[in-house]
């Protein structure tokens, strides 16, 4: 082998490995800086004087109603930063969302593996695409803009921008999660399942809900678990459709404000190393780390259901 | 024995009709979603693109004009992201694939287990840990992919800005300027191009599987350098399935807005970013600041449903020229 020829190939092996570990280097890097700017929180005096656990989670303004014991008020003279408001706000718009976008992805995805004709499947894929490819910003926009509008005139809310507006929209940007993730998971099932279950005189219907479906909980299941990641994180959406009011307030009807809106909202505004900002930053690696293990689940689940199935059908 | 239950053709009964059809009518809810959104834009959207809309800067406090900043922002900042994250991603895909074992981290320990005492020990341990490597940094990317984009932005504002951004502007800068040290152009597309890493990686990962084995192991037994057979034999076999993932993961970070909330986007600029440590407009910041920010709601309508056109219209074109190259070439093989 010429000289000229071992040495590229010496070269290019170590641009390869180089980028393999950049990749992962900067993997490691956003864990880090997200951290590092929280530590604050537990180690600066003065940070830890406006803003600590104890404060996010157990400070408890006087007050007649929860909203006014539990408070987000992070600029006001003598700052007050309870969580409780803007956590209560993430799992609400999480909660429509989800109530929304789990029976329609899953009952769609189960139609187009078990009873669509080859022909309304090929429209259905391209539709699941585009709706996925819908930047939240827009989704935001049509819920802040058309959405609210139209729910407001149907059903009398108080408040246009409310937690069932946000996380109907939200809901849609969802459904294209959790209908890909279940039909793959419904698709994977051996057909030798369905001709037993023919076989046995069942219909359809029973064979997709009784023998398919269950076959296909792992996937179901782990869609709806990478959906709740994506929802707490979903930004854009939930800032402008929401109403952007730290509220503490269990009604689906009042405006609100989730963590990831909370970040965008405020760390523009914010000086940077003061107690705010490392509250802000609290949030983040607050969401890094649901999203993290909501999704390790999620992707651990479908493995094993990849190997189970390859297992059954060989 | 007790009377049989009354049996009826199992697929004609009326409850499983009604069953059925209640599964596709979320089919007919979802298409129905997606045409109501497209079309209210489409509606509302085209009639308010024009030529004065794409080639001018905004006037009157965003309530007249155009968004020619916003377009050209827009366009630099994918690009740049595109220069960022495409080779590294490629190549991250092309090491995890090409130049890690190919058996998986539990073979290649147990091989390295067994071979106590044998020749070529050191080998197996070399070939154990870089399998580990390997799995390590493809769990590593699969989470990444679930990072909400925000946490991006908090990153690209520790990290980029705070930490790297600062350091120039200590060793470069006299005291108390600050060049690097801010939001920017070069800022958000370093962000932006994190995001799309993923995407990236796994997708050209994808397209390097389907390059069958035995292509490698001819070229390599013809005597080729393993360079050569990724150069000439791989990368050919594998380059639209890239160039989809590509495509899917820049038009991906072209709709993106929470990563540059607060690592360059700008609310208004009378200028064209000419560097880039410039701050720049975008499409999507644009769409946000118009409609959560305008004094004149109904006036600033027209220009927001625009700006959602065109916004809208970029992130589609993108998403169709990759499913196109899909199905191009998935015709070919199947040819």
């Amino acid at each position: 082998m010429s000289r000229g020829r071992r040495i590229r190939n010496g070269i290019m092996t170590g641009v390869f490995s180089v980028a393999g570990w950049v990749a992962i280097v900067f993997i490691f890097l956003i864990f880090l800086f997200t951290f590092k700017e929280t530590i604050p929180i537990f180690t600066d005096p003065e940070v830890r004087h406006e803003a600590n656990l104890q404060k996010f989670f157990g400070e408890k303004q006087e007050g007649p109603t929860i909203s006014e014991q539990y408070v987000w008020q992070p600029t006001s003279e003598r700052p007050k930063v309870s969580l409780w408001p803007i956590i209560i706000g993430t799992l609400k718009a999480t909660a429509v969302g989800l109530l929304f976008a789990c029976p329609v992805g899953v009952a769609a995805a189960v139609f187009s593996s078990e009873f669509a004709p080859a022909k309304l499947r090929e429209v259905i894929k391209p539709v699941i695409e585009l709706l996925a490819g819908i930047p939240s910003v827009v989704m935001g926009f049509f819920a802040l803009i058309v959405l609210a509008t139209w729910l407001q005139d149907a059903f009398g809310f108080t408040y246009r921008l409310n937690a069932i507006n946000a996380g109907l929209a939200l809901g849609f940007a969802l459904v294209p999660i959790i209908y890909t993730i279940s039909e793959d998971g419904l698709s994977a099932v051996p057909r030798s399942y369905r001709e037993a279950s023919f076989a046995l005189g069942a219909s359809k219907l029973q064979t997709a809900i009784t023998v398919v479906l269950p076959a296909a909980a792992p996937a179901v299941f782990a869609s709806f678990v990478l959906a709740f990641g994506r929802a707490i994180g979903e930004t854009m959406i939930l800032l402008m459709a929401g109403g952007n009011a730290a509220l503490t307030s269990f009604s689906l009807f009042d405006p609100l404000r989730t963590l990831s809106a909370t970040i965008a909202a405020e760390m523009g505004e914010v000086v940077v190393g003061s107690a705010h900002y490392s509250a802000l930053f609290f949030m983040g690696t607050l969401l890094f780390v649901i999203t993290f293990v909501s999704n390790t689940v999620g992707v651990w689940v479908i493995r094993g259901m990849q190997r189970r199935m390859q297992g059954a059908a060989s | 024995m007790p009377a049989p239950a009354v049996m009826t053709a199992p697929n004609k009964r009326i409850g499983d009709k009604i069953a059925v059809a209640l599964l596709g009518l979320s089919v007919v809810i979802i298409i129905a979603i997606l045409v109501v959104i497209i079309a209210n834009i489409a509606y509302h959207g085209a009639a308010a693109v024009t030529w004065e809309f794409i080639t001018q800067a905004p006037r009157q406090g965003l309530t007249a004009g155009g968004i020619m900043p916003a377009i050209v922002g827009t366009a630099a900042l994918v690009i740049l992201m595109s220069i960022a994250a495409v080779p590294l991603g490629v190549a991250t895909a092309i090491y995890l694939h090409e130049y890690t074992p190919a058996e998986g981290l539990s073979l290649a320990w147990k091989r390295f287990r067994v071979s106590k005492g044998r020749p070529g020990r050191r080998r197996l341990f070399f070939r154990a840990m870089s399998a580990l490597l390997a799995t390590v940094t493809r769990s590593a990317v699969a989470n990444l992919a679930g990072v909400p984009s925000i946490v991006f932005g908090l990153f690209g504002l520790g990290f980029f800005i705070q930490f790297i951004g600062r350091s120039i502007d200590r060793a470069t800068q006299p005291p108390g300027e600050v060049l690097w040290g801010q939001g920017s152009l070069l800022w958000a597309a370093c962000t932006l191009a994190l995001l799309t890493l993923p995407t990236v990686i796994v997708a050209t990962e994808e397209a390097l599987r389907t390059v069958p084995h035995d292509l490698r192991e001819a070229s390599l037994a013809l005597g080729a350098t393993q360079w050569e057979t990724i150069r000439r034999v791989v990368l050919p076999g594998s380059l639209s399935g890239i160039m989809t993932g590509a495509i899917l993961g820049i038009s991906r970070g072209a709709g993106e807005v929470a990563p540059i909330l607060f690592t360059g986007a700008a609310y208004y600029l009378p200028f064209l970013p000419g560097d880039v440590t410039d701050q720049f407009m975008h499409l999507g910041y644009h769409v946000l600041i118009l409609s959560t920010q305008s004094p004149d709601v109904e006036a600033t309508k027209p220009l927001l449903y625009g700006t959602v056109f065109v916004l809208l219209a970029l992130t589609f074109l993108l998403n169709l020229a990759g499913v196109i190259i899909r199905s191009r070439t998935r015709s070919r093989s199947h040819r």
